[in-house]
């Protein structure tokens, strides 16, 4: 019992990480491997202003915010340079981009681990003799439920979504009624960093604390996630995050913590070969 | 009449051949106008060059008499011209209803907006009744008819059109012809009209352009026998 509510809390940081994937990749078709380097730099960012502070909400809220920034800049200032010609050119990009963020963090903040704080008790309540879960995993569920939600409104609801998406699908189409396809990306970019900061600042107090490559292994789960959702599929990337969690989880509980890593690789493999479209993607979206 | 859409010695095209040679072409205000030309005549790029998808290298275009260059493709729906490109124009990953939306998101006449929704739902039949399928869904003609009922939403002064006819039943592409004739009757509507179907577009056509090989060979109100044998096939 205490596995599954675990394993749901990690699922849900590692749902909202994939998401943030999932956004990026809908509207560029790069796979943003720079992600988890991006949100260690903005974690970073808010416990510094928290440690200066005393305020954890305030360096909490100034992560976010530097997320929405590091994303619309590394937009405007790498990515939009990237030639499409080669699936590749993006990705070989985002991994330098990780190397110049980790080389960077590692050069300010030196590569010490340092205790990364949670505003709540991570002490698990327990009903009846079992531990269930903790205030801190209640703060995560609520959390990443309240940016999909409002992900989900965003895109469905209102005029920038519907641009938004439009702008990912048909950028030619969306220049020619109207769109500013470059501004849609740029935002894109923002919100989905923001995302990552966000699963960042949820993840770093359960897992081994704030470090420039503390969220390689993050890193790994939710991209698992993305594509046993399907890439394409944001909800599919919550669920897909949910199921990893859950995996690692219950791997980690029976089997052993150093187990758990390895479970994550073998699901990544069994779903390529199986059904490399994701879990969840409906199959031929797009035909013209 | 006054030339709404004028071009200059426009030369265009794609790397380094152009597409596009020293085209001169004046489209007045409330008419119809028919480009026609074998493929690979230069039509599409003509179009696209003309709502500056595709960067003229030499020449102009200009629209009310002011020099298009510079003028960002996303700014140019505002201007008043709506492009309608051949056959994809639709976004295949939204509904009927979201893709009509898209056409009036620019405009801040909201109520005009949902007025001229209102209205294309009424001229095209079957999309009312799929209003909440995705594009993927609707078959060639029904994304045609939506491709430019999304261009109508936007009311615009010029449209450009590619195709219309384009996989679409012989009844349904004389309905758009007789349906653009009336616009253009009514709200004094200017078109320029890139088509295959040459007898339908000659039909409500006030004036034809013919390209070959990305260069007007002949224009007027009467294409004589001579140039449809030579330029058209028939």
């Amino acid at each position: 019992m205490f596995l599954t509510f675990d394993g749901l809390s990690r699922g849900a940081v590692y749902a909202a990480f994939a998401l943030a994937l999932v956004l990026i990749w809908r509207a560029t078709r790069i796979v943003n491997f720079a992600q988890g380097a991006m949100a260690v730099a903005t974690a970073y960012a808010g416990f510094e202003v928290s440690a200066a502070t005393g305020s954890y909400w305030l360096g909490f809220a100034v992560a976010i915010a530097a997320g929405l920034i590091l994303g619309a800049v590394t937009e405007r200032v790498v990515m939009r340079f990237v030639d499409h010609s080669s699936p590749l050119n993006g990705v070989v990009v985002a991994l330098g981009l990780v190397l110049v963020i980790q080389g960077g963090l590692g050069m300010i903040f030196g590569s010490e681990f340092r205790p990364a704080e949670a505003p709540f008790s991570r002490d698990a309540f327990t009903v009846g003799g079992v531990a269930l879960l903790s205030r801190f995993d209640l703060f995560v569920f609520a959390a990443v439920g309240i940016v999909v939600v409002l992900l989900a409104l965003l895109f469905t609801r209102t005029h920038t979504g519907l641009r938004m998406r439009a702008a990912a699908f048909a950028p030619d189409v969306s220049r020619l009624l109207g769109v500013n396809v470059s501004g849609m990306l740029t935002l894109g970019w923002a919100l989905a960093a923001a995302v990552g900061s966000l699963a960042g600042m949820l993840v770093l107090p359960t897992e081994l604390g704030l470090h420039p490559n503390a969220m390689d292994i993050v890193f790994v789960s939710s991209f698992t996630a993305a594509v046993v959702g399907g890439l394409d599929s944001a909800i599919g990337s919550v669920l897909g995050g949910l199921i990893v969690g859950l995996l690692l989880s219950y791997v980690s509980g029976y089997l052993g913590a150093t187990v758990a890593p390895i479970a994550v690789l073998i699901l990544l493999v069994v779903v390529l070969l199986g059904r490399p479209g994701g879990l969840f993607s409906r199959s031929a979206a797009r035909t013209v | 009449m006054t030339a709404l859409l004028r071009t200059e010695s426009l030369t265009a095209g794609y790397g380094a051949a152009p597409v596009l040679h020293e085209v001169d072409l004046d489209v007045n205000t409330g008419s119809i106008t028919a480009v026609l030309g074998a493929n690979g005549a230069g039509k599409t790029t003509l179009l696209r060059t003309l709502s500056g998808l595709l960067p003229a290298t030499h020449g102009r275009v200009l629209l009310d008499g002011k020099d298009l260059r510079g003028v960002r493709v996303e700014e140019m729906v505002r201007r008043g011209v709506a492009h309608v490109p051949e056959g994809r124009g639709v976004v295949t990953e939204l509904t009927v209803d979201e893709n009509l939306r898209l056409g009036g998101l620019w405009r801040k006449d909201r109520a005009d907006v949902r007025k001229a929704m209102t209205e294309v739902y009424e001229l095209f039949e079957p999309l009312a009744r799929r209003r909440k399928f995705p594009g993927h869904q609707l078959s060639g003609g029904e994304r045609q008819l939506l491709a430019l009922g999304r261009a109508l939403v936007g009311r615009p002064r010029l449209l450009l059109l590619d195709e219309p006819s384009l996989g679409l039943a012989p009844k349904i592409t004389a309905q758009i012809m007789t349906l653009l004739g009336t616009l253009r009757d009514r709200s004094g509507l200017t078109v320029l009209l890139v088509e295959q179907n040459v007898r339908g577009a000659l039909a409500i056509a006030d004036e034809a352009v013919v390209l070959a090989l990305g260069r007007v060979v002949t224009r007027g109100t009467d294409i004589d026998d001579e140039m449809r044998h030579a330029y058209l096939g028939f």
